[in-house]
């Protein structure tokens, strides 16, 4: 069969709904995409776990200490899933990994930023989980199977931490001067850099086209972005806290919220590596997994002495 | 009787909420992604063996306190935690180590506690119990590799064993409080399970090591002060707010 005639065979399965398998024939074009947003979604998962990890000791109730746990446990389960689901398109999690050390692999970029207090665990909940479910709502149908099947999971875990968020940003505003004030702080801070995790521009997306030709991706950043605006702007009233943007509007003739332009230096300096926490995310990627391989090796080793125990008692 | 009782229960969720926090300080640093979530999961179960213990200690108690009060209102000289609990994570052998000695004692201690006559403290530890046989099984597992795996996992176990050692003597030492079992008569049993695992792992047994004691009175390490420092914070720098 010509290269053709299996690039006809692969759209019209695309066109008609049908997931595409590991063992499906694929342009090496798709496969090189879903890799690449695979393990970028995976390394974000596990690069995530930091500044959210940086508040479990100081969580100020044992509640909220074992909510945040929790939370951090399943980020670094999703990354599991989503390796996983990027291994069978034919890498291994070493090369991944080694990618993300590297700084050849990307992540997303709004783990670039600190969380300095209590409330930011909440905005964080609430903004940067709220901004990713809606992506991994629509990648729940993108046409990568295993890739879909595992964004199925993760939704669920997701919608359930973005209400966590929330719920612990209300308990915020309903208290002391000094915690609606933290509290919101911690929105002004997270606010922005939220909304850049849609990505750039439509008409500055280089990857956007084809990927919903093939169904990678079933909407355009500037589609999600505007979609999480909508629901923020709504969901901010029930805190009785405010965005920080003043041409935030509710705009009848558009039923959207119009809102203001994003900081797009701002957000190109931190994807280059220029955020206030690059280094030190990287940094300490790096050094858990420097510190951890005699470790591993260790785990080697002994495997292997018990298989070749196993052998000789077989012999 | 009943302050006794009180006691006793703060000591158990003063060690168990200890050791959640110095694991929970591996959560996004582990060695591998598996182990990572492994030992976050057992400080998510000794968290919650805690607050059960802390909770109850507050109805005993009675008044306005609660679990968050009694955890993050006490000060060094009242916790009554295990000297070994707190001891920095180190390395992974350490942490490992630290909670092989600790889930072993906890597993025969709970074996006991969970007849108790008291029907809330053999409650909590039945519970309890499910979850430290897996802590046991799997911290168990990871001596044997280290130990027994290359030339290097072995000398930093062995560096691990002359770190921690000197505070398991503790563990088998009463204190007025604990009458509820008869805490030297697990010792030796203790010492049998470790010497199988220390055999298989091809690690020797101390002998003869001086016993440090004292944090079941509240007397502890200097690492305990900057524990709490850490855990109290917001509550302290916030006080009397809802979170």
């Amino acid at each position: 069969m010509s290269v053709q005639d299996l690039e006809k065979i692969f759209q019209d399965a695309i066109d008609s709904e049908i997931k595409i398998e590991p063992k499906n024939w694929m342009p090496d074009a798709y496969r090189k995409t879903n890799i690449r947003q695979i393990s970028q979604h995976a390394h974000s998962e596990i690069v995530g776990m930091l500044p959210e990890g940086n508040w479990i000791s100081r969580a100020p109730s044992l509640k909220r200490k074992a909510i945040l746990i929790a939370k951090v446990q399943d980020e670094a389960g999703h990354g599991l899933y989503l390796y996983s689901a990027a291994e069978t398109l034919g890498t291994s999690r070493d090369e991944m990994i080694n990618d993300l050390h590297s700084g050849k692999a990307k992540y997303s970029s709004i783990f670039n930023y600190p969380t300095l207090t209590w409330a930011d665990m909440g905005a964080v909940g609430w903004l940067v989980d709220g901004a990713a479910i809606l992506n991994q709502v629509m990648l729940c149908r993108t046409s990568y199977g295993p890739y879909a099947r595992a964004m199925v999971r993760i939704c669920k875990e997701e919608s359930f931490h973005q209400r966590q968020g929330f719920e612990s940003l209300l308990v915020l505003s309903q208290g002391t001067e000094e915690q609606k004030a933290m509290c919101q702080d911690a929105i002004n801070r997270w606010w922005w850099p939220s909304l850049m995790m849609f990505g750039p521009k439509d008409s500055e997306s280089t990857n956007s086209d084809q990927s919903m030709k093939w169904k990678i991706k079933r909407k355009t950043n500037d589609e999600l972005r505007q979609q999480f605006v909508d629901m923020i702007a709504e969901q901010i009233k029930l805190l009785g806290m405010q965005l920080p943007d003043d041409k935030l509007k509710w705009n009848e003739q558009r039923k959207h919220n119009d809102f203001g332009e994003i900081n797009w230096a701002e957000f190109w300096a931190v994807v280059k590596g220029n955020g206030p926490c690059n280094k030190q995310r990287l940094e300490a990627r790096r050094k858990a997994h420097e510190e951890g391989k005699w470790v591993r090796e260790a785990a080697m080793a002994y495997a292997d002495k018990k298989a070749n125990q196993k052998k000789q008692e077989a012999a | 009787m009943e302050n006794k009782l009180i006691d006793h229960i703060l000591h158990l969720a003063d060690t168990t909420l200890i050791l959640a926090q110095r694991n929970a300080e591996w959560c996004g640093h582990g060695p591998i992604l598996e182990q990572d979530i492994a030992i976050t999961n057992i400080s998510l179960d000794l968290l919650g063996q805690s607050r059960n213990f802390y909770q109850y200690a507050a109805i005993l108690i009675g008044g306005d306190t609660d679990e968050d009060k009694l955890a993050y209102l006490r000060k060094e000289r009242e916790f009554k935690n295990l000297l070994l609990v707190e001891q920095p994570n180190g390395d992974w052998g350490q942490t490992i180590l630290r909670q092989y000695f600790f889930s072993q004692y906890q597993y025969l201690l709970f074996e006991k506690l969970q007849n108790s006559k008291d029907e809330q403290l053999a409650a909590i530890s039945a519970k309890a119990l499910k979850e430290i046989k897996y802590h046991l099984r799997w911290s168990s597992e990871w001596v044997v590799r280290l130990g027994d795996g290359t030339g290097e996992s072995r000398s930093r176990m062995l560096k691990a064993i002359d770190e921690l050692w000197r505070y398991t003597g503790e563990m088998f030492v009463p204190a007025a409080y604990e009458t509820a079992v008869d805490i030297i008569s697990l010792k030796n049993e203790w010492e049998q399970k470790v010497k199988t695992i220390f055999e298989e792992s091809s690690l020797p047994l101390p002998e003869n090591v001086f016993m440090q004691t004292g944090g079941k009175q509240g007397v502890h390490t200097e690492h305990l002060g900057y524990i709490l420092a850490e855990l109290q914070y917001v509550q302290r720098a916030y006080p009397n707010s809802t979170w």
